[in-house]
């Protein structure tokens, strides 16, 4: 037969251009393909050291996030009321003299009238250090309303977290269970991961309400009743406990287990026994004496007591027994609160049992550890875990983190061949981190990094008065260790001048008036506020994004930014890295395109700004500027001597790594490289990372510390002990009477459950979810036309119970409560979901005239957003205070604390969700209607 | 199925006109000269009128010659075929009887055969389809057929046979309609057969791949209401069968009456023939709807 | 060409594994992309920004909720692409000869400039495998991404789909299912790969692989002795086992 020839060999493009993905903060590798100067077509790098090759649904839709018509164009200057979407376009230099004008008095005067805040900002290191120039103390990132809880659970505990920070051994694990996870940060490296253990035949048990994506193909699901997790993770750890299923050989040598606790009435009551080096003590078994837990050679004995003037003192892992051992953690006390029968709990705990102790692994690595003991073998327990919002983005989160923390230690899966491993820069024990700054200092820099993690009471942020120093009120008797800020605290506290008025707002990617905040409406609300005067009561607004989002309608000057194929940026080891278990690594982006539109990068543009204004540490004594734009400061920058934003390429013939002189021909080696450094930790060097020489050896050298830092993982958390203490009365530094009690039940040294305040949510029985979309990152994916198509529409999933309890059909539209508010939503059924838990995708409900879509589009129509319901306040107790809807210890937004009532609901007259709010005004225009985007002939 | 207004018209329309054809053909009625003319103008344009519909639903009409080419394995082809062949053969056949005054009746019998098999070839376009179990059974060639004879016999003044075709075609919808509801449940196609799934529990549609429409959703799934599919039906078959029937078996003296009594006749047939086929694509049920939880 | 081959010399295809399908949607747009650059005229989209998005896609992804006798439901993501059946009718349908089927390797494709957009080839399809583009007017359909499993431009290692190139899980697969010993072949033998729709006689080339079982832990767990046999009743005998036990270590 005469078929048709074709050519199977054709060209696929001009030239590829490697980049990083800006799609989400995985930060993959992408081949960008050009055919006559343009973007045809992306891919994933098969060398890049986050996602081999592959590609999530984003990120090969990146090219539709290039040309979206909803890009910005120029810089814009509001001529409507706030709110409106009328602008006038400006030119930069208006811009940016309008910017300084606002702001260079503030940093002469007041600089914590300049509130700085950013989202998912991919680069912290820099817009730090910007504020931290500038003088303000109120800098922070999102942090503290994504998932703090995970980055502090896991920093306190074991000096590194789940998010991005560290990973399964993939290549190794025999079990993986994971809590509460729709996509993360880590995606595309879960799913690779996953599918790793899959194609193994290995087990995966996934705990979850709701059983979609991860949880879907995981073999065993678990539909716990959300923010019960602390109660189910401890109930593992009793049973193990009591069948003694604990790795004690690890406990003794890697963590605080055997760390004598002090029990003498006083205020040095449950702190740790410390030699006059400061060190803790242990029971030594060789000599029965207490000695430095690091003295070589010292065996450190689990059970042994103390006693010292008549007082007996025990170690940590004695405490522990005597709390986790006892009966209200029994499967059976729990099973019910958790929605899990207590078998399958214990069935759980015996699997997880059988795989670390019946299956563990060997390798034979020879390493050495901090005490100058020799072993000749890796032993790895193959359990592994992670988790990230389902546990981080509930009120109890912290101490549920901990908990899960402390069952990875107490198995011995932390840094193990099978278990939990750490990503450059981690391990880092808190000691390493900085604790917060926020002196204010008219002109001058802040004294130190804005954030940080507090040892304890002296390190709040309060001022002599005990008022908060920083406007989202971080690092306060509220929320002692509010490690990342309360970015979703910002603009309230603003607008309600608590606990002081600002002047200008600036934000960097936060889509605060719509789906980033909770209480969507009061925010609108807050930034359109006005006082007696009629001016508005936050005077300010300068916003930076690259999209026409719903929050550019509430600013009054927009710094338009450019797309990430369209200029720099660095993904450094001073921030968020790309770093795997073995490898230290870190990227950038470059211009693969010129921008076709009056943008410019926003990094850039602060640095214009700070030269302005002269700010310290971006002029030299002369006051001339240092770096000309970001790449400029990418390369000359140094931190320390040696140590810039980038580790690879350094020195001046670009053949050092981690430390090393400016290299000024840096970029292009990156360029050439595929965007990234990779520098593999070699092998020895590669588990027991906090407490192997090798790997310290080796962390001093790249420049991650500047000594070896090994250290102990603190099952028992002294710092919080700390703050218990001066809620029993002691230290100078007291907490207020109303918080008193909170902090001595919820700063629990060792990790306990507690129930989430539910005070005013009588009858309001049902809880209520948001889930990430795998293909759509927050609001961004909306503009994207390939994206949309997936994703256009969201309804709320409800299980086959409350359908029926309900006389709800698919399609059908219903009423949800909280509270705070209510929407009228449509519904869909799902089978594979915890009975009494609804649920929706986030982010997709758009306001009409946002993104470029046509207002009759779907995601404004039908689409709807959870955050109508959730309030940044509690409900009101009738004690005139109004608490907030966060974790009492870190602060973290409280997301998935909330709670619902549904009913049945007529369909709205227009068929459309509820509540509607008028469209704004495109600053841009709407999209065009057809497409067939092919660049190439 | 979309019940997409081209096809149904070319459906109905070349069914009719092909059926005139074939009436034609075998001399019924044997006229000639103007008369001839204008029956064989009524045949051709209910044929080719009917063909040129149906292009109106192709991407690239200008490529339709195309379609000629694959006649061994492609029922639409063989139609095209088939349908080339009859209309020139009749068309030969119709000069002899426009101008020459003459019926060549082997040419006529040939021309009469293939204008029912691109009947038949159009019905098989249909009933080849396994993916719509409501087509894939022997009646809806029959049906067709039965149609295309029945309107040709209406409109071609066969009195004494048109009322037992129109019986016939009657019967056999009924019977269409009768087993066609039970096909899809017959076909043993399921979500669980579709996916796989089956054998591990009850399957459902849960989410779909995209949230709007797309082509398959376009064109393939299309939801009639029962109570308004049974409507339509009863509808169909007065207008198509009864309402004729009563008709042309209205004893009328008079040319006229009896002619605009056919006209009648013929005109309710080709509504009711028209709602038939409308209903014949609109409950069609495609089994790739099952991958969105629909039929 | 409307006539399928007797027999083709390979059975390229894809080996879809839905206990490892996450349903990420990478594959969709990652298929998309590439074929909207490449093979024919570009996937087009209708509405894009607007009240009613459509678009061309040559593979989607479904999922369903499957309801076990007893056990809780279970969620299966399924992707779903042309399965470049033996037995294809979308091809010996086809009037204009536009689609075929490759004698080389058993790929189905169509020939753009032959397609007259008749849509046939689409009802004769059971798994809505084609697609019309409403911009181009012809049918579009995976073409097992044929312009780069071949393709000398490309390293070796990426002449395989787009879509099988980007899976993030791993759980697409590509090979010659023709040949037993190929990896796709003893995996579809390993892990009982099945048909969609066999009683349509299609054929598929493609397999799926089906989910393992779920939700066993209890079964197959001794949740007492020796797992889970308690060391000690009593907080104070825990204590003793703990001294006992570091001994040996
Ligand atoms: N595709 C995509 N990727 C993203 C993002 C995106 O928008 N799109 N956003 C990025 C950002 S900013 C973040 S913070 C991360 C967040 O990544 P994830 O942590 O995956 O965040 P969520 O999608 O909010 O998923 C929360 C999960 O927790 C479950 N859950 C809720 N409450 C509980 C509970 O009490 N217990 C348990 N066990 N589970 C619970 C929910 O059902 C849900 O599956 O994702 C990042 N990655
Ligand atoms: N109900 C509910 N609400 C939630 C969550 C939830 O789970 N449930 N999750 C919360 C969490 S964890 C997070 S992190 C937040 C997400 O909060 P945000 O970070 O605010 O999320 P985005 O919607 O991604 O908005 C960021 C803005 O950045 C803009 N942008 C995109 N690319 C660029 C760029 O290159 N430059 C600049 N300058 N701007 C750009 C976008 O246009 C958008 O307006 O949402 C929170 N909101
Ligand atoms: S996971 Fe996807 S969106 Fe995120 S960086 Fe990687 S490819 Fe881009
Ligand atoms: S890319 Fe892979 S995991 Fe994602 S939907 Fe496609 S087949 Fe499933
Ligand atoms: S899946 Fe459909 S389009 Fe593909 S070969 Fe089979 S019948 Fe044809
Ligand atoms: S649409 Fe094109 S490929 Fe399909 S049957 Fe018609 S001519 Fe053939
Ligand atoms: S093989 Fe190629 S054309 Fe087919 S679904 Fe995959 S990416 Fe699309
Ligand atoms: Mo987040």
């Amino acid at each position: 037969m005469n078929q048709p020839v074709i050519d199977t060999s054709p060209k696929v493009s001009d030239e590829v251009r490697k980049t990083t993905c800006y799609m989400c903060a995985c930060r993959c590798g992408i081949n960008v393909h050009m055919k006559d100067g343009k973007v045809a077509y992306i891919e994933g790098n098969r060398d890049h050291p986050v996602n081999k090759g592959v590609l999530c649904a984003k990120g090969s839709a990146g090219i539709m996030q290039v040309n979206a018509p909803s890009r910005l164009r120029k810089p814009l200057r509001r001529v409507g009321p706030r709110g409106s979407g009328e602008f006038r376009e400006i030119e930069w230099d208006e811009a940016i003299s309008t910017a300084v004008g606002w702001m260079h008095e503030l940093h002469e005067t007041a600089p914590q009238k300049l509130a700085f805040f950013t989202g998912r900002d991919q680069s912290q290191s820099f817009t730090s250090f910007w504020a931290q120039n500038f003088g303000t103390p109120n800098y922070a990132a999102h942090g503290g309303f994504c998932s703090v809880n995970m980055a502090a659970g896991g920093i306190y505990t074991m000096g590194g977290a789940f998010w991005e920070f560290g990973q399964p051994d993939w290549d190794h694990t025999k079990l993986f269970m994971l809590f509460g996870v729709a996509e993360d940060h880590d995606s595309n490296p879960i799913k690779m991961g996953i599918g790793k253990i899959k194609a193994r035949g290995a087990r995966v048990i996934g705990v979850n309400p709701i059983r979609s994506g991860y949880n879907a193909v995981a073999d065993d699901w678990v539909g716990i009743t959300p923010g019960t997790d602390g109660l189910f993770i401890l109930s593992l750890i009793h049973v193990l406990m009591k069948a003694g299923k604990i790795e004690l050989d690890y406990l003794s040598r890697y963590t605080n287990a055997p760390v004598l606790v002090n029990a003498a009435e006083g205020p040095e009551k449950g702190l740790f026994l410390r030699d006059a080096d400061g060190k803790p003590l242990v029971i030594d078994r060789a000599t029965g004496e207490p000695t430095a837990f690091d003295k070589p050679g010292v065996r450190p004995d689990l059970s042994a007591t103390y006693d010292k003037d008549g007082v007996t003192h025990r170690p940590v892992f004695h405490l522990m027994a005597e709390k986790y051992l006892s009966d209200e953690h029994a499967p059976e006390a729990v099973a019910e609160r958790c929605g899990i029968p207590a078998e399958r709990i214990r069935a759980i705990a015996a699997e997880i049992a059988r795989v670390a102790f019946d299956e563990a692994i060997e390798l034979d690595h020879e390493w050495t550890d901090f005490r100058g003991e020799k072993h000749s073998k890796m032993i790895g327990r193959p359990v592994s875990f992670h988790s990230m919002r389902g546990v981080s983005a509930h009120a109890n989160g912290f101490q549920t983190c901990r908990a899960l923390h402390v069952l990875q230690i107490l198995l011995g899966s932390v840094e193990v061949p099978g278990g939990f491993r750490f990503k450059p820069p981690y391990p880092k024990p808190v000691e390493a981190h900085p604790t917060p700054h926020g002196d204010r200092r008219p002109g001058r820099p802040l004294n130190g990094p804005h954030l940080g993690f507090p040892r304890g009471p002296d390190d709040l942020l309060l001022d002599d008065d005990n008022n908060p120093i920083r406007i989202d009120k971080a690092f306060t008797w509220e929320n002692p260790m509010s490690a990342h800020g309360l970015m979703h605290m910002v603009i309230s506290n603003a607008a309600a001048g608590d606990p002081y008025k600002i002047d200008t707002l600036f934000m960097y990617m936060a889509n605060m008036s719509w789906n980033s905040s909770m209480n969507t409406k009061g925010v609108m609300e807050m930034l359109t506020a006005k006082d007696d005067d009629g001016n508005y009561i936050i005077p300010n607004i300068i916003y930076s994004d690259a999209y026409s989002s719903e929050m550019v309608a509430y600013a009054d000057l927009i710094l338009p930014d450019t797309t990430y194929l369209e200029r720099h940026d660095c993904i450094s080891l001073l921030d968020r890295p790309i770093c795997e278990a073995d490898a230290a690594a870190d990227a950038i982006r470059w211009p693969v395109i010129e921008p076709d539109r009056d943008v410019r990068g926003f990094q850039s543009v602060l640095i214009e700004l700070a030269n302005r204004m002269s700010l310290p540490g971006f002029v030299d004594e002369d006051g001339n500027p240092k770096w000309k734009d970001y790449a400029d400061y990418i390369v000359n920058h140094e931190r320390r001597a040696g140590i810039g934003p980038l580790a690879g390429f350094r020195g001046e013939n670009g053949d050092k790594e981690g430390r090393g002189e400016v290299n000024p021909d840096q970029l292009d080696r990156y360029i050439e490289n595929g965007g990234f450094y990779v520098a593999h930790i070699p092998e020895g060097a590669d588990y027991y990372k906090p407490w192997n020489t090798a790997y310290q050896d080796w962390a001093v050298g790249m420049g991650i510390y500047d000594s070896p830092q090994p250290y102990l993982f603190q099952l028992y958390s002294e710092p919080m002990r700390k703050f218990q203490l001066a809620a029993e009365g002691h230290g100078d530094r007291q907490p207020p009477e109303h918080l008193r009690q909170r902090i001595k039940d919820k700063m629990d040294p060792l990790p306990i459950w507690y129930e989430t305040d539910q005070q005013g949510n009588e009858g309001f029985t049902v809880n209520a979810l948001t889930q990430r979309p795998m293909a759509m990152y927050h609001s961004w994916g909306t503009q994207n036309a390939w994206l949309r198509q997936l994703h256009g529409r969201n309804p709320l999933y409800v299980p086959t119970k409350l359908m029926r309890e309900h006389g709800l059909k698919d399609g059908d539209w219903a009423k949800v409560t909280s509270p705070h508010g209510e929407i009228t939503v449509p519904v869909m059924e799902m089978a594979a979901l915890n009975d009494n838990t609804v649920w929706t995708w986030n982010a997709i409900g758009k306001r009409k005239g946002a993104w470029a879509l046509q207002e009759d589009a779907p995601e404004a129509t039908k689409g709807f957003l959870l955050n109508h319901l959730i309030h940044e306040l509690l409900p009101s107790k009738g004690d005139g205070m109004r608490w907030a809807n966060s974790d009492p210890i870190t602060g973290q937004a409280a997301w998935f604390d909330l709670k619902v009532k549904i009913e049945k609901a007529a369909a709205p007259a227009d068929v459309e969700s509820q509540p509607e709010f008028g469209p704004i005004k495109s600053p841009v225009g709407t999209g065009p209607k057809d497409l067939a985007w092919k660049v190439g002939k | 199925m979309h019940p997409a207004p081209s096809v149904i018209i070319f459906t109905t329309l070349s069914g009719l006109g092909f059926g005139l054809l074939f009436f034609l053909g075998l001399g019924q009625p044997a006229v000639t000269g103007f008369v001839a003319f204008v029956f064989y103008a009524i045949a051709y344009a209910l044929a080719v009128g009917g063909l040129l519909a149906s292009t109106f639903h192709l991407g690239h009409p200008e490529r339709a010659w195309k379609a000629f080419t694959q006649w061994k394995s492609s029922w639409l082809s063989r139609e095209g075929v088939c349908a080339v062949v009859a209309l020139l053969v009749m068309g030969l056949y119709a000069l002899g009887a426009v101008f020459m005054g003459s019926h060549w009746s082997l040419l006529g019998w040939i021309g009469a055969l293939f204008s029912l098999a691109t009947v038949f070839t159009t019905s098989m376009i249909y009933t080849q389809l396994k993916t719509i179990p409501r087509w894939n059974m022997e009646l809806t060639p029959a049906m067709f057929l039965s149609f295309s004879l029945a309107g040709g016999a209406l409109l071609s003044g066969a009195e004494a046979l048109a009322p037992w075709l129109l019986a016939i075609a009657g019967a056999i919808q009924l019977a269409y309609w009768a087993k066609g509801d039970g096909a899809f449940a017959r076909s043993g196609t399921t979500l669980g057969t579709a996916t796989g799934l089956g054998v591990r529990g009850d399957v459902r549609a849960f989410e779909p791949p995209h949230t709007g429409t797309n082509y398959l959703l376009r064109e393939f799934v299309h939801v009639v209401g029962r109570k308004h599919a049974q409507k339509l039906r009863m509808i169909a078959f007065a207008l198509a069968f009864v309402l004729p029937l009563l008709l042309i078996l209205i004893p009328a003296s008079g040319v006229v009456i009896k002619h605009f009594l056919v006209l009648l006749a013929v005109a309710s047939h080709l509504a009711g023939a028209m709602v038939s086929r409308w209903l014949f694509f609109a409950q069609a049920e495609h089994v790739v709807g099952l991958y969105y939880g629909k039929r | 060409m409307t006539q399928l081959p007797q027999s083709t010399e390979r059975k390229m295809g894809l080996v879809i594994d839905l206990d490892t399908c996450v349903g990420c949607h990478a594959c969709v747009i990652s298929c998309k992309g590439w074929n909207t650059e490449n093979y024919g005229a570009p996937l087009s989209d209708q509405d894009a920004y607007g009240g009613n998005p459509s678009g061309t896609f040559l593979n989607r992804v479904h999922s369903y909720e499957v309801q076990p006798a007893d056990g809780h439901a279970q969620l299966i993501h399924f992707p779903k692409s042309c399965l470049h059946c033996e037995d294809a009718p979308c091809v010996t349908v086809c009037p204009t000869g536009a689609s075929y089927k490759r004698v080389e390797d058993g790929i189905v494709l169509v020939n753009e400039s032959d397609c007259i957009g008749c849509g046939l080839c689409a009802w004769s399809c059971p798994y809505g495998a084609r697609e019309l583009d409403m911009a181009e007017g012809v049918m579009k359909k995976c073409t097992l991404c044929v312009d780069r499993i071949y393709n000398e431009n490309l390293p070796e290692v990426d002449r395989v789909p787009s879509c099988v190139r980007t899976c993030p899980a791993g759980a697409r697969h590509f090979g010659d299912l023709g040949d037993p010993d190929s990896d796709v072949s003893k995996l579809v033998a390993e892990r009982d790969g099945m048909d969609l729709m066999p009683e349509m006689g299609t054929k598929p080339v493609n397999k799926y692989l089906p989910p393992r079982p779920k939700d066993t832990v209890e079964d197959q767990i001794d949740i007492l002795a020796p797992l889970l046999a308690p060391v000690a009743e009593e907080p104070k005998g825990f204590l003793g086992w703990l001294d006992k036990t570091l001994e040996k270590i």
